[in-house]
């Protein structure tokens, strides 16, 4: 469409030749033009198609969250007969849907404030400070990236119980952080290298001290490098299944997704279709509503945190 | 160095240390002795039983099930979710170049970047339980519904052998390939318009403009994305555990089982510690393997621009 504009603009600067002959451009650019729109065509249709095969699951979801169980059972593209609201109420209270999401939004909230505190100051140390064991302190945090979590999870579960870290909240969000801390530890210590040494020093010859210099020098020069680790880290932790899944027992510590997985399988077995699907929802929809509202800011984030 | 310099490397570095020490190093220490004994929780004691437990892993059925569920979800889902990723990524940066204008794009292009990155924001369980509605037996289902449209009778998807593990691996290759494309697109777009001119200049055709210029120019980053899905794809705990029959069960008949599901259900199921942490030993050698493969493989020059 776009380009029958462009096509057509030369157009009426040459005489129009009224009936069958166009008046024509050099040949090779005609084909080309034919190619383009055949080509354009077919890029819409595979971007719509993958974009459709996104998007219907969800909308579906969503559409299913205002039926009935009989209407659920009946067909999967009947409208809803109205907009029953009380099925989220029904799955934020009974379900407990309501009380995992606040557990969540503490344990992630919680977790990445951690996670970027002790990563940014042990980046910080480790990229400005020349001390004995500079190199082994990174290479501790760097090497937890290699091992697989499942290998520490047996232990773990002993650890986190003798410490009563288990089945609580802020020991959950202990464990998210200790558990992300390579990583945060990894980006961040190449982010500070690149920051200049001379501001430090400037702060230290105006009398700032090394906490001093730290927090209110450094840190807030970091702050693009924090905002991109802490948007991986948040996603990660509001991804989390297997640590809440082997410390969070009873349920009301379940966070989310463990709360949501367990409510599959009894509303499965109960027949209560209408509360998971609105569960679901429930799930779903404030994350892309925040992930709409800053959407720039997470792409761009994320993007060039994976490129550099 | 300053005056306090030590006494603040030491202050800002204690508990971070303690903390990752404690929860995260110790564990991963100790899994190594653990696997060499019989403990299985009930009893403080753990007998050292030297390689029992690999010995029984070896002839351990299930087990090699599992592995072989392993590797093909990690040479599956890279391949497909690269393929798909620079395919559409493709689509998206040609129409780009095509708008002569420069940075317009492809119409609808900031739409399409912002609907593919969805999947991405979920949560790999939450993702799991939707798509065990969609993939309902029934046709109530959504999958099932739509092929009732067209005629085809209902499928059994996560209850039949055959098809729950493709069932599975779809899912992830579904909530993966988005961000790809995004990542491929913003390094695409990187590459400075005038070689495309150039080369068309030239006369050179749009599959020979992406097989020889574009893929080798942002081949780094097509390397460390494959390298990335691969380790993920090692772990499909999450999808087996909330997709599978019964609860997790890695069904039907081990049809889905993976080693995290296998070592998480043979822990905390059945409180064989010693026997789970063998498996988690033997998912770091694959994990290890999978890192040694792969940098082998993609040793390559590099290209500036």
């Amino acid at each position: 469409m776009s380009l029958d504009t462009t096509q057509r603009a030369p157009g009426p600067a040459g005489p129009p030749a009224p009936g069958a002959v166009r008046p024509a451009p050099p040949g090779p650019r005609d084909g080309r033009t034919a190619t383009g729109t055949v080509l354009n065509v077919f890029t819409h249709g595979f971007l719509l198609t993958w974009a459709a095969l996104v998007v219907i699951p969800l909308a579906w979801c969503v559409m299913s969250a205002f039926k009935t169980n009989d209407e659920l059972l009946s067909s999967p593209w009947s409208l809803p007969g109205a907009l029953r609201w009380d099925n989220f109420a029904e799955a934020w209270t009974n379900a407990e849907i309501g009380r995992y999401f606040f557990n969540t939004v503490i344990v992630v909230a919680l977790g990445t404030a951690l996670t970027l505190a002790m990563g940014a100051t042990v980046s910080y140390v480790v990229a400005r400070y020349a001390f004995r064991g500079n190199r082994l302190v990174y290479f501790l945090f760097v090497v937890g990236m290699t091992f697989p979590t499942f290998l520490a999870i047996v232990p773990l579960f002993f650890i986190a119980q003798n410490l009563r870290l288990a089945d609580s909240l802020p020991g959950l969000a202990v464990v998210y952080a200790a558990y992300n801390l390579p990583f945060a530890v990894f980006f961040l210590t190449a982010y500070f290298r690149t920051l200049p040494t001379s501001l430090s020093e400037a702060a230290f010859i105006d009398g700032c001290g090394h906490w001093g210099t730290y927090l209110r020098i450094m840190l807030p020069l970091a702050r693009p490098g924090l905002v991109s680790v802490g948007i991986f880290v948040v996603l990660g932790q509001w991804n989390q299944y297997l640590l809440p899944l082997i410390l969070q027992s009873s349920p009301e510590n379940y966070v989310l997704a463990q709360g949501l997985a367990n409510l599959a399988v009894s509303q499965g077995y109960a027949g209560n279709w209408s509360a998971l699907f609105a569960g679901l929802t429930i799930s779903i929809v404030p994350v892309l509503v925040v992930y709409l509202s800053f959407q720039r800011q997470i792409q761009g984030g994320m993007v060039t945190g994976a490129l550099k | 160095m300053r005056a306090g310099s030590l006494r603040f490397v030491v202050s800002a570095l204690a508990v971070p240390i303690l903390l990752y020490g404690v929860l995260v190093i110790s564990p991963y220490a100790q899994s190594f002795y653990i696997s060499l004994t019989d403990w299985n929780g009930l009893s403080p004691e753990r007998t050292f039983i030297g390689l029992d437990n690999y010995v029984r892993l070896v002839r351990d059925d299930v087990f090699w099930i599992s592995v072989w569920h392993n590797v093909i979800a990690v040479l599956v889902i890279p391949a497909a979710t690269l393929a798909l990723g620079l395919f559409f990524a493709t689509m998206i940066h040609v129409g780009r170049y095509r708008a002569r204008g420069g940075g317009r794009g492809v119409r609808g292009a900031a739409v399409y970047r912002i609907v593919y990155f969805f999947p991405h924001l979920l949560s790999i369980a939450v993702v799991g339980v939707l798509f065990s509605t969609v993939y309902d037996p029934t046709e109530s289902g959504l999958l099932n519904g739509a092929l009732g449209l067209v005629g085809i009778e209902p499928v059994n998807w996560l209850g039949s052998r055959d098809t729950a593990y493709p069932a599975m691996l779809a899912v992830i290759i579904w909530l993966s390939v988005g961000f790809y494309v995004i990542l491929f697109t913003s390094a695409m777009s990187s590459i400075p318009a005038d070689i495309f001119e150039a080369a068309r200049l030239d006369g050179a055709s749009r599959w020979q403009t992406f097989w020889r210029m574009t893929l080798p120019l942002i081949w780094d980053t097509v390397q460390v994305a494959g390298v990335y899905l691969g380790i993920h794809a090692l772990d499909m705990f999450a999808i087996v555990n909330v997709m599978s029959a019964a609860g997790g069960s890695g069904g039907p008949d081990n049809a889905t089982q993976v080693l995290g599901n296998y070592l998480y259900l043979t822990a905390f199921q059945n409180s064989e510690f010693g026997y789970a942490t063998a498996i988690g030993v033997a998912l770091l050698l694959l994990t290890l393997a999978f890192a040694a493969a792969s940098l082998r493989l993609t040793r390559r020059e590099r290209v500036e621009f």
